[in-house]
């Protein structure tokens, strides 16, 4: 059977800088498994501007800053089997604990079975459909999620429709209003369900105000009219609780309506490998080092949870990355025979006392947190944890704390669901409020008015 | 120029295949007309995709009696035919002691009717059975004999076996006239071009011309759904009257498939006729469906009333039912005639015309036994003015495209080696290969639209709903059907998902 | 903002979406920012008001590529007013395979001085043998 160190599912943006942050940790054998005939992802279709500034200090668009990566893959000559999808997860035999072995399938190879020390998962997301939202009316051609005309536009270079509404107020349909209208196609409204937009104020101001496309909140799709193909939609106005409010119908004649309407981690691998889920994020559960419940697979990602910024997704990923490197050497000298049972007992009394396990719970206003748990003794000096909050909150605070004694706290002028949040935690200070036995098992994070 | 037939039969449906499929054992002329762009277009494509076990018709009706036929015909024939179905039993809910009397009558009719094993159980013994079952409920009536089908995937099995056997399906063809001059049928219909071009696109409103198209036929065979009525009353004067019954579903995620085993009908109750929560046979969830008489013999659209209610109905069977878990809702037409029982037979007054009219629930479930039945009326018929003789060279078996993530490892491989298509995953929710998706272009009664793929392969039905996989199916068809990519639709017409270049 | 006493403005530089109004001092004819919460604010309002400019992105025809288009942008930002002639520019080039990022695919867009330059590589079509 193949054999290889760390197997990275998915040449996006998260698996090309999880296999760079490896490589550089000094993981030599690693494999990227790619079902696309190229690596970058979805960036490929986000032609756009705006990638970058956080990790390059330049804004780029979505396939230069993937070459970017894909340039420092291929200097570090990291192998990809590009074409190929990952059939499997599952668990190697008994002889050799920990492994997994990672079923693949491709048009030149068929199967093959690929052993793996460590697998990353880094599979990204995919958008929520029509159905997800049940949408009453008929079900013509001519609904599209945002990204699948985006792949339409500007992959193939086809035009999806000419007269287009967009239901949902995420980048993704800010940029396609803009794309579709550069385009020659007439983008007649986006409509959001929520009294605000999920997406950026830039994207706002750029892709709707700059061609006149208005943008309106508390409004839905209540009706798809068309038989064959998309001839009109009704849109409405909804109360507090997303109902549609009766007398408030709009009818507006298209010929497209595009769904940008929210992402879903795509983990059906990963509940298949039996990793723990979180029902918030629809992501794995994971530690400081962004392992999962299953012992030597991480995550990174969108397929951890859906993030902002592509920069965040780099970060992150190349903290899996280097992990997993660890992780990988750790469990070479955990086998080395030769080493001196008295110095693994010492090891493991070490571990015993300092392996405090801390849970992250996140309440009040903040959905939810990644990690959700952390072994101070392997987090690094500084953890970041990245979370979204459940509303629009104006001049609130980020309150941590440890147990009843809060512990920090970060004031923020304004924090929205669309966009994501992080706190960093030092590893000295959760050591010291353990010591004084402030620090116990849990650490709150919610939002403070 | 007049096309001649022994037996023409308009629409194909699962009932006109199944008939197809029968008479295709016999050296006739046989073509099917029908109107969409694909079969299994019409009620056959939006249904329960139930194997009733027979015991909800009445004694002494076509229904009782095709029904338990039919039924009992299934397994075999999805073995011949290579379509999924399993038999998982049913469960009728009674959530009311004093419905009770009304559970056991059902069991008496089903006794009668001759469904095999059925047997009433308490409401722990249900709980047994299916622990995700409600409290409320006191008492089921269990049928395990009923079972699920795929209905493309038998409709397709019988439409393929007939176009192997020699009959045509001529498909985007519509009916508009039939008239009878001496002993034959006249019947002229207009044909639609299967491809919309880019100039019908601009011009207008994007719907394909018709060109004029007759034929002439000994037998007509009305397996038309809603609009057999319509067909019927052009050669008699004895009126039918179809209503077109909307029944709304909710098909929800693999991840909630095993939520139930069994499939979970509701005793009528005073709040009227129950839904049914089932497993499918691909492993989702189906919830449905809603009932409601309407006038348009095309409103298939969904309400949002609709999908609350079926949802709300089906809450009280099954404890842990999450409206998260949807991933698609559509409504199908069930074709009621208003006197309740399904009419088949030559029509009166019009020899040489046979009626399958009517054919609501559990048209599915009888259409192998309609077939026969059908098939015999029309052997008679024909027999009046010549034999009917058995072809001897009838295949009665018919293989399906694999299906390559039902395989294992070492089929999987010994496929992709002999094709490297099936190697390459382009519907990732459901793992339908590029192989997969070529065969039901190039199949006996070849795929030609993004839906007939999606039926015939499970392409796009997956969790994203085809958002990443229609861009590259699309490309698929339009390579193999030799037309650009603009000209592929979701399901004929004016269904186009493309409108040119960008540039 | 010569002829126009007051422009209302959304601020983009963060979430907070600062509402601006920009006007014109009359004796100095100094443009006044309010509204604003941070000095960037201010900045991008009086350059929004004069001088507001756009980075184009879009996609252009390729020839013998295996992808139908390439990805482009205008390599600095352009005069808002002048994104549709930039984009008529564009979908009126096709390009031959290869491409590579940062090609230059049209020089001096509209006499703007700005290039549009390719953001993605494109091979060339492997010839058949």
């Amino acid at each position: 059977m193949e054999q290889h160190d760390i197997v990275i599912i998915g040449g996006g943006p998260a698996g090309l800088a999880a296999a760079i942050a490896a490589r550089d940790e000094g993981a030599e054998d690693i494999l990227i498994v790619e079902r696309d005939h190229q690596l970058g992802g979805i960036l490929n279709q986000c032609i756009h501007n705006g990638f970058g500034l956080h990790t390059f200090k330049e804004e780029l668009t979505g396939p230069e800053y993937a070459q970017r990566f894909i340039d420092k893959v291929k200097e570090a000559d990291i192998p990809c089997l590009l074409n190929t999808i990952v059939v499997d997860i599952c668990h190697g035999n008994e002889n050799e604990s920990g492994t997994k072995i990672v079923t693949v399938m491709n048009k030149e190879q068929g199967m093959i079975q690929i052993c793996a020390k460590a697998v990353i998962l880094a599979m990204g997301c995919r958008e929520r459909p029509r159905g997800a939202l049940n949408i009453p009316g008929y079900r013509p051609a001519g609904i599209y999620s945002a990204g699948t005309a985006q792949h339409y536009v500007n992959i193939e270079g086809k035009m999806p429709g000419k007269e287009v509404v967009i239901l949902g107020s995420g980048d993704i349909g800010l940029i396609m209003a803009r794309r579709m209208t550069l385009e020659g196609a007439k983008v007649k409204v986006v409509a959001e369900l929520m009294p605000y937009s999920g997406g950026l104020r830039r994207n706002i101001v750029q892709c709707l105000d700059d061609y006149g496309i208005p943008l309106k909140l508390s409004t839905t799709v209540i009706d798809i009219q068309g038989k064959e193909r998309v001839e009109g939609v009704t849109l409405a106005k909804v109360d507090g609780r997303g109902k549609p409010i009766p007398g408030t119908e709009e009818q507006i004649p298209c010929d497209t309506l595009l769904l940008s309407v929210g992402l879903i981690p795509e983990n059906e691998l990963s509940s298949q490998a039996g990793v723990e889920m979180n029902p918030i994020t629809n992501g794995p559960k994971v530690n400081e080092s962004l392992e999962t419940s299953v012992k030597g697979v991480f995550a990174c990602g969108n397929v951890l949870h859906v993030h902002d910024l592509v920069d965040y997704v780099s970060q992150e990923a190349g903290m899996a990355g280097k992990q997993a490197a660890r992780y990988v050497q750790k469990e070479c000298e955990s086998k080395n025979a030769d080493r001196d049972i008295s110095v693994v007992k010492e090891e493991q009394l070490r571990i015993q006392q300092n392996n405090m396990i801390i849970e992250l719970k996140a309440e009040q206003g903040v959905r939810y947190t990644v990690p959700s748990i952390i072994h101070i003794d392997r987090m690094e000096d500084t953890q970041v944890v990245r979370f979204r909050v459940g509303g629009v909150y104006a001049n609130a605070k980020i309150a941590v704390y440890a147990g009843e004694t809060k512990m920090m706290e970060l004031k923020k002028r304004i924090m929205a669901p669309g966009e994501m949040e992080q706190i960093q935690l030092k590893k000295d200070k959760l050591q010291e409020l353990v010591e004084q036995n402030i620090l116990t098992n849990q650490i709150t994070i919610k939002v403070e008015e | 120029m007049k096309a001649m037939y022994d037996v023409l039969i308009i629409g194909a449906g699962v009932t006109g295949s199944a008939v197809a499929r029968e008479l295709s054992r016999y050296n006739l002329k046989i073509a099917v007309l029908e109107r969409a762009s694909d079969i299994c277009e019409g009620t056959s494509k939006a249904n329960s995709g139930i194997v009733h076990a027979g015991h909800d018709a009445k004694p002494g009706s076509l229904k009782a009696k095709l029904n338990v036929a039919g039924s009992q015909m299934m397994e075999a024939l999805s073995k011949e035919l290579d379509f999924s179905y399993r038999k998982n039993g049913s469960l009728v809910l009674c959530f009311d002691e004093a419905q009770k009397g009304a559970l056991e009558k059902l069991y008496q009719q089903g006794i009668e009717n001759g469904v095999k094993n059925l047997k009433v159980l308490t409401g722990d013994e249900t709980r047994q059975l299916e622990p995700e079952i409600s409290d409320t409920v006191v008492a089921a009536l269990y049928a395990p004999e009923g079972g699920i089908v795929c209905p493309f995937g038998l409709t397709i099995a019988l439409a393929e076996n007939a176009a192997m056997n020699g009959v045509e399906f001529i498909l985007n063809t519509e009916v508009k006239n039939i008239e009878k001059i001496g002993h034959e049928y006249q019947v002229i219909a207009e044909e639609y071009e299967p491809f919309v071009s880019q100039t019908d696109c601009n011009k207008g409103d994007g719907t394909p011309r018709g060109n004029r198209k007759e034929y002439e036929a000994q037998v007509v065979v009305n397996c038309a759904g809603v609009y057999a009525d319509v067909f019927h009353n052009m050669v008699s004067e004895e009126k039918i009257h179809i209503i077109p019954r909307k029944g709304e579903y909710c098909l929800m995620d693999k991840n909630v498939g095993k939520l139930v085993d069994k499939t979970i009908f509701q005793l009528p109750t005073a709040l009227g006729k129950g839904v049914l929560v089932t497993p499918t046979v691909h492993g989702n969830l189906l919830v449905g469906p809603s009932a409601e008489d309407v006038e348009d013999h095309e409103e298939i659209s969904t309400t949002a009333n609709g999908l609350s209610g079926i949802l709300d109905k089906a809450a009280l069977s099954v404890k842990q039912l999450s409206n998260r878990q949807t991933i698609t809702s559509f409504a199908g037409l069930r074709a009621h005639e208003e006197k309740g029982d399904f009419v088949i037979g030559e029509v009166k007054g019009a020899e040489g015309f046979v009626d399958v009219a009517g054919i609501e629930s559990p048209g599915l479930t009888c259409a192998p036994a309609t077939g026969q039945y059908v098939a015999d009326i029309v052997t008679k018929i024909l027999g009046r003015t010549g034999e009917v003789k058995e072809k001897t060279d009838f295949i009665a078996t018919r293989k399906g495209i694999p299906h390559i993530s039902e395989l294992s490892m070492e089929e999987r491989q010994k496929l992709i080696r002999e094709n490297p298509a099936y190697g390459n995953i382009i519907c990732r929710c459901e793992m339908v290969t590029e192989g997969e998706i070529r065969d039901a272009i190039k199949g006996p009664i070849g795929a030609k639209t993004l839906d007939g793929v999606k039926r015939r392969t499970r392409a796009g039905m997956g969790r994203c709903q085809a958002g990443f996989c229609s861009p590259k199916t699309v490309a698929i068809l339009a390579e193999e059907l030799g037309v650009p990519e603009e000209q592929i639709t979701k399901c004929g017409g004016a269904s186009r998902f493309l409108y040119g270049d960008t540039k | 903002m010569e002829n126009i006493e007051k422009v209302e403005l959304t601020c983009i530089n963060c979430p907070l979406g600062c509402a601006l109004t920009v006007s014109k001092d009359a004796a100095s004819g100094e443009l006044i920012v309010t509204g604003n919460t941070c000095p960037r604010g201010a900045d991008y309002a009086r350059k929004e008001v004069t001088d507001p400019r756009r980075i184009v992105t879009s996609t252009v025809r390729v020839e013998g590529g295996t992808l139908p288009v390439v990805s482009v942008k205008t390599e600095r930002d352009i005069p808002k007013g002048l994104i549709f002639e930039v984009m008529k520019a564009i979908n009126s080039i096709q390009v031959n395979a290869p491409v590579h990022i940062g090609d230059v695919i049209l020089a001096d867009v509209c006499q703007t001085g700005v290039a549009v330059i390719a953001t993605k590589n494109v091979c060339a079509y492997p010839e058949r043998t």
